[in-house]
């Protein structure tokens, strides 16, 4: 069997699929426990999303300047790497899983090249293990194993805003990634906007990379957490990170604006300004409140996450609606899901950070490999990082007027250019109240990105007003039986059994 | 008791919501009742090809010709609510034999007045520039059309809505009122509702709603899978599909079965469809399956194989063992009517079936006799179908 060749098989006993926090971790824990595990996981090197860094062939020995909980990654990376040098990890980056199957052997995981993976990032063909490179040339390949850990992690949730289609208006996630990743800023002037304490770092880290913020809008207040100051004190190191974030934006004198949102992004071709307006509690504007800020390249929306749910859902995992609306997979103290072998862990359970992520992926991970119960230390850390996600949750909600923002012909679903009011219609007049209906009757969803970005919008629309989206309705929205997207030749030469 | 009208129909898929429009046509009045939303079921997962080219002679022609009639007449006003478009079909034969079948084919359904054309290798390729260089000849059908079917049920809904129908969503028929052997209404968990004619328009779900009425409608499901493909610049330009697809049709084989139908959406997304397995209702993805549409596909359209599949989904149709659908009064159970069974071409063939069941259910004679589709041809419930279509759900 030679591992990552086109059309190959690959067995082990655990597969992980994603190397963010949770992914790493459950690996490291699985491997540590004896189990032969195989990761897959899209980005060309480990890390995700939250340790994203510079490709390790240009800037070998990352300082980890930028970044959070670097100590826990250099442990893990260091414990992967050893795993792998000794067998017991087969690491296949820069694959994405397509397809996963349920069968008697345990699981299969079909995959494919992944779509957006720069050249440069491309792992070479005959790197040693302990460079950031994979088990040989990355091709399409199965992957069979008897258990299965999810960590695919989750993505920027947007809402719409009028003009929110124009170039320069980006996931504040996705200057984050740009800056991780390439160690630049995809602009010189920044407006970063929506809710919730990832915000801080997406500004800081403008900021300290030579970017200016023009401001920081947070449609929540700093009151909202006051019901929740003990889950908050539970994480002291939140506390910490808070007061690291308030220092850069004090030295870079960023502006932070609570009860503030962005109506409208302005501009011809793309975007070069946005208007702002201040909001009550429920997120109503205040009429006489509005302002402008001109000169603007890059405009970054973050409220809250989105859970990539595609993988579990396709494998018929329960799941349930989180604090923050996301529908997330439920799963038992061992990260078991309601599938018997499939573990779940990271955002995929409920968005709760990195720290949280490590410590479902080690547990997760060590279940998987020998079912051993939950390590007591490690239960009640992650019970003190849940009841923190929760209070941010609640401090930080969707604002329930948001959908007051639109006007008629505010784009909504970006691919396929269905605006609001065509939402609307379809919902008052076809009676198009979840998002299945809506997709087939207005295509909102159908475009490249399968209603990822504009998913949780529509069903909320379809919902009604001031309602947020059902688990069903975002349950079918991410009923997306390609994962990710697969040339048609490459599926005319699956392998089946039949 | 909620208040009683002249028609009640069980099913908001396209069946249901084309004989509602028709019916409220007639100056019936009409309660539509659905266990979900408007076009949930299989009128959801489908394609909207109205073909004139794959049907076999008889019944089911005549329904075809009746039907596309209605689609270009009584609803031609509102052709664009569910963006009806006249594309046209080719049929194309890569090998010799196949070739030949196609062209005896033709020549029968010339007879019968079918509008179809001979394409030799050049017309074929002037046609569609990317086909495969195998590809020997084909023919064409300009009657073939299309509509987006989820849009035909949804909009026939809310015009039969404004024309008086009234519409209850998420709600099932549990039972049937009976007084004697007659069916006078339906039971669901939000009362009881009566009605002159109740009528059975619930697709796959037919056969179980007769079984409640006592009375023996055997549709069954046939799974299909259809693959989408990232949006491209227009690169297929008809319905294109092989000669093979029409032996599939008709077929009782309970194996997989494909031949694909290609052929380009107004979003640019390239549509490839469709399998036919009978495997029950088995909702797991099949990689024999798209690997059997994907080879099919490549082998009409070599581009395709760059080309990304971003999504693919699937659906059951509901047909009957004779491969004809049960269209008229239930004699077994007098009041009781249905439309169903219209296994791969109920979006087709809804326009037709909605309007000549209002004719019947209104008392007048339908423009087309319905009889080869009289639901009493599956006898009574004591002399249940063969076993042997069972075993397709194994
Ligand atoms: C802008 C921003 C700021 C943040 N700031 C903080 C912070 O300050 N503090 C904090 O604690 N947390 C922060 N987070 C959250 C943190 O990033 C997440 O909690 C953490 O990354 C979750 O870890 P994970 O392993 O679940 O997912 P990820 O890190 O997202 O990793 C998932 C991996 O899975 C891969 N993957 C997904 N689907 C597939 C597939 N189908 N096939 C193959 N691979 C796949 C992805 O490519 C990725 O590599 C921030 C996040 C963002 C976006
Ligand atoms: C892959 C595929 C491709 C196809 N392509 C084409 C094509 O190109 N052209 C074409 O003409 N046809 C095509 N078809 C066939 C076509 O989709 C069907 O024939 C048609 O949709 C059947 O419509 P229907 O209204 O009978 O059933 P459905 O759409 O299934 O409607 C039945 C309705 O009854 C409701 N219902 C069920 N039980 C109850 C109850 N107890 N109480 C209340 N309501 C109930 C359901 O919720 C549902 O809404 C295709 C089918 C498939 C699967």
């Amino acid at each position: 069997m030679s591992p990552g060749k086109v059309g190959s098989i690959m067995k082990a006993d655990v597969a992980v699929v994603g190397a963010g926090p949770a992914g790493l971790a459950a690996a490291v824990a699985a491997a540590e426990a004896g189990a032969l595990v195989a990761v897959v996981d899209a980005g060309a090197q480990p890390g995700g999303q939250f340790w994203r860094h510079r490709p390790e062939t240009v800037v070998p020995e990352p300082d980890g300047s930028g970044h959070h909980g670097w100590r826990s990654y250099v442990d893990l990376r260091a414990r992967f790497d050893a795993a792998r040098r000794r067998g017991q990890i087969i690491y296949l980056p820069g694959l994405q899983v397509w397809m996963p199957e349920k069968n008697d052997a345990g699981f299969t995981l079909h995959t494919t090249p992944a779509v957006a993976r720069a050249r440069s990032e491309d792992a070479a063909t005959n790197d040693p293990a302990g460079s950031g490179a994979g088990n040989g040339p990355a091709g399409s390949g199965t992957v069979v194993a008897r258990r299965l850990v999810l960590c695919p992690g989750g993505y920027d949730r947007q809402l719409p805003v009028p003009g929110w289609e124009l170039p320069g208006v980006m996931a504040a996630g996705g200057i984050q990634a740009f800056l991780k990743g390439n160690g630049t800023l995809p602009g010189r002037r920044f407006v970063v906007a929506g809710t919730g304490p990832f915000l801080l770092p997406v500004a800081a880290g403008i900021a300290e990379a030579g970017g200016q913020v023009l401001a920081v809008l947070e449609s929540s207040s700093p009151a909202a957490w006051l019901p929740h100051l003990r889950a908050a004190a539970g994480v002291p190191e939140k506390a910490l990170e808070g007061a690291e974030y308030a220092a850069v934006f004090a030295r870079h004198r960023i502006p932070y604006r609570t009860r503030s949102i962005v109506t409208e992004i302005l501009g011809q071709d793309r975007a070069s300004g946005v208007r702002t307006a201040k909001v009550d509690a429920d997120g109503r504007v205040r009429p006489g409140t509005e302002g402008v800020y001109d000169d603007v390249d890059v405009v970054g929306f973050g409220w809250g996450f989105t859970p990539q749910m595609e993988l579990p859902v396709a494998l018929g995992a329960d799941t349930r609606l989180d604090a923050d609306g996301s529908l997330v997979g439920i799963v038992d103290e061992r990260q078991e899901s309601s599938i018997p072998g499939l573990f779940l862990a990271g955002e995929v359970t409920g968005v709760g950070g990195a720290s949280l992520a490590v410590i479902e992926g080690l547990t997760a991970g060590a279940a998987a490999a020998r079912e051993r119960a939950a390590d007591k230390a490690d239960a009640s850390r992650a019970t003190r990082h849940r009841r923190f996600a929760e209070a941010m949750h609640h401090a930080h909600p969707v604002p329930a007027a948001w959908q007051e923002w639109l006007t008629p012909d505010t784009t909504v679903c970006r691919c396929e250019e269905v605006t609001a009011s065509q939402i609307t219609e379809a919902r008052d007049t076809l009676g198009a109240r979840d998002s299945r209906s809506l997709k087939s009757f207005t295509r909102a969803g159908m475009g490249w990105c399968q209603g990822r970005v504009c998913g949780f919008a529509a069903g909320c629309l379809a919902a009604g007003q001031r309602v947020s989206a059902s688990a069903q309705s975002l349950s079918d929205a991410a009923k997306r039986p390609l994962g990710a997207p697969v040339s048609i030749g490459e599926l005319a030469s699956l392998e089946t059994d039949s | 008791m909620n208040a009683s009208s002249d028609v009640l129909v069980i099913g908001a898929g396209v069946i249901g919501a084309a004989t509602a429009y028709f019916a409220a046509q007639q100056g019936l009045t009409v309660t539509v009742l659905d266990k979900g939303l408007p076009a949930s079921g299989t009128s959801s997962a489908c394609e909207g090809n109205i073909l004139v080219s794959d049907k076999e002679l008889g019944p089911e022609l005549e329904l075809t010709r009746y039907s596309l009639a209605v689609w270009h007449g009584d609803l031609s006003e509102h052709k664009k609510l569910w963006e009806f478009e006249s594309k046209g079909g080719i049929i194309v034969a890569s090998r010799e034999s196949s070739l030949a079948s196609l062209h005896r084919v033709m020549t029968v359904q010339t007879g019968y007045g079918v509008a179809v054309e001979e394409l030799d290798r050049d017309a074929l390729r002037e046609a569609e520039p990317h086909i495969s260089p195998e590809a020997l000849g084909g023919a064409s059908y300009r009657e073939d059309c299309q509509v987006q079917p989820m849009l035909v049920a949804a909009h026939l809904v809310r015009l039969a809505t404004e024309a008086g129908v009234r519409f209850l969503a998420e709600t099932p028929v549990t039972g049937f009122l009976r007084s004697g052997d007659r069916v006078t209404g339906v039971r669901t968990p939000r009362g009881d509702f009566a009605a002159g004619a109740v009528v059975n328009c619930t697709g796959t779900w037919a056969g179980e709603l007769a079984a409640l009425a006592g009375v023996n409608v055997p549709v069954l499901p046939r799974r299909g899978f259809v693959m989408v493909t990232e949006p491209l610049p227009p690169m297929v330009h008809h319905k294109v599909y092989a000669a093979e697809y029409i032996d599939n049709v008709g077929s009782s084989d309970a194996g997989l079965q494909g031949s694909p139908v290609v052929e380009s959406t107004p979003g640019g997304n390239i549509l490839i469809g469709s399998t036919r397995e009978r495997v029950g209702f088995d909702r797991s993805v099949s990689t024999s399956a798209l690997r059997l549409l994907a080879r099919n596909a490549t082998a009409l359209f070599p581009f395709l194989e760059d080309v990304k599949a971003i999504r693919h989904y699937h659906g059951f149709r509901p047909y009957c063992p004779d491969h004809l659908p049960v269209i008229g009064h239930d004699d077994r159970a007098p009041g009781l009517w249905h439309a169903a069974g219209h296994e791969g071409a109920g979006i087709g063939l809804s326009a037709g079936t909605g309007k000549l069941l209002a004719q019947a259910i209104g008392g007048q004679s339908p423009d087309l006799d319905l009889s080869p589709f009289a639901p009493a041809r599956f006898g009574s419930p004591a002399d249940p179908t063969p076993a042997h279509h069972e075993e397709a759900t194994a």
